[in-house]
């Protein structure tokens, strides 16, 4: 079952790690250019949830679809594929090359995609710009601070133009002032290209960047879509 | 917010009619509840009764009369009073919500299913100032941030509440 017009959905989806369920009966989906929180407690699943979304994880049951396609009939291959050409990440923290400068992070997406060297460089920069840290492009993520290295990360999830941005905790390592000012250029970027957003916090003030939220518990999630 | 005060503090800069210190305070501080002229001609009256402040003069211009108001030095050393004086913090201790928890647990209701619904409700209202703010200037910002660190302290109680409900239902089980 997939509400209408979704470009992502899960449906009753289950992960367990040994004898602990992380997922009992997750069910989601997302819109293109959506932005939807998903809330809930530490340990609840909701980065379970996310993992298993985006096809870094495969759940034991359930199904997932992601515009009109099987996401658990694709080969490892396929899913790679997917995750590099339409998915972008944002995570918490760790997630820059410590050996190359901010400008070659963000075009990293786009040399693996193929774009030529220079092509890459350009249309990162204009991320860069976009996101207010050009400053950085010459320096490496260890020579920025926390909430500029972030900027710079959400700028490499958007610069090939996913149609999914999944972020987990994006603002979970910086002040509330940095966190504020990451949350509103992630969502003005990612709505005014069309990108959906599937955003896990545990923060309410984050959660209000976004259109619509759910809740985790005990791995169970509620989406009132998917709801008869 | 008190008023007096507010209007006091707002004339320290200089004389101002009844009509201008309305729409000083509504620009600044009354963005959802503008104050009435009725507040604001009464708040004047009682503030010119006890010397806060006196008439600077009256002109009419062909219309009706209009008081220009300054304010005294009794008023000046009021409102350095009023600023300086800490406002005492809000002891939430008297909470509908709780008591509504209390009372769906002890009638059998669905006290989750209450909290999620308030979740929701915030939730939704957080979005909107969360929104607001994204459009407003920094005093737009500030005043809705305000709002949104309480909202979320709520959020944080409903949460907590959430996961205790089992053991707050022994706790008050008849």
């Amino acid at each position: 079952m997939t509400p209408a017009g979704s470009l992502l959905a899960a449906h009753d989806l289950r992960k367990a790690y040994g004898s602990t369920p992380a997922l009992d009966g997750a069910s989601f989906s997302v819109h293109p250019g959506e932005v939807v929180a998903v809330l809930g407690p530490s340990g609840s699943g909701k980065s379970t949830l996310l993992h298993c979304l985006a096809g870094i994880v495969v759940p034991d049951s359930g199904t997932l679809t992601y515009a009109g396609r099987d996401l658990s009939g694709m080969s490892d291959a396929e899913r790679s594929s997917l995750r590099r050409g339409d998915f972008g990440f944002v995570f918490q923290f760790g997630q820059l090359v410590p050996e190359l400068t901010c400008l070659e992070n963000v075009a990293l997406p786009l040399r693996l995609n193929g774009v030529k060297r220079k092509q890459a460089a350009r249309t990162a920069l204009e991320w860069l710009e976009r996101l207010e840290v050009d400053d950085t492009a010459a320096k490496r993520p260890g020579e920025v601070s926390g909430g500029q290295g972030q900027r710079v990360a959400v700028a490499r999830a958007l610069v090939a133009s996913p149609k999914v941005v999944f972020a987990d905790e994006p603002t979970g390592a910086l002040d509330s002032l940095n966190g504020e000012r990451v949350m509103e250029l992630l969502t003005e970027s990612a709505r005014s290209a069309g990108t959906a957003v599937v955003l896990v916090t545990h923060e309410a003030r984050v959660a209000a960047y976004s259109d619509r939220d759910i809740v985790v518990r005990d791995g169970r999630v509620r989406d009132p879509e998917f709801a008869v | 917010m008190s008023i007096g005060h507010t209007l006091l503090g707002l004339l320290e800069s200089g004389p101002r009619h009844g009509y201008d210190l309305k729409r000083t305070f509504d620009e600044k501080f009354g963005h959802d509840r503008p104050l009435h002229y009725g507040q604001v001609y009464a708040t004047m009256s009682r503030l010119l009764k006890n010397g806060l402040v006196e008439v600077d003069g009256v002109e009419s211009d062909g219309g009706p009369e209009r008081k220009r108001y300054a304010i005294t030095d009794a008023g000046i050393t009021d409102v350095g009073a009023w600023l300086s004086r800490p406002e005492k913090p809000e002891p939430y201790l008297q909470s509908t919500l709780y008591a509504k928890v209390v009372l769906a647990l002890l009638t059998g209701r669905s006290a989750s299913g209450l909290l999620d619904a308030q979740r929701s409700e915030h939730l939704r209202l957080m979005r909107v100032l969360t929104d607001r703010k994204r459009k407003g200037d920094l005093a737009d910002q500030l005043i809705c941030d305000y709002a949104l660190f309480h909202l979320e302290a709520d959020l944080r109680w409903l949460e907590l509440t959430g996961a205790r409900l089992d053991q707050l239902a022994e706790v008050i089980a008849p």
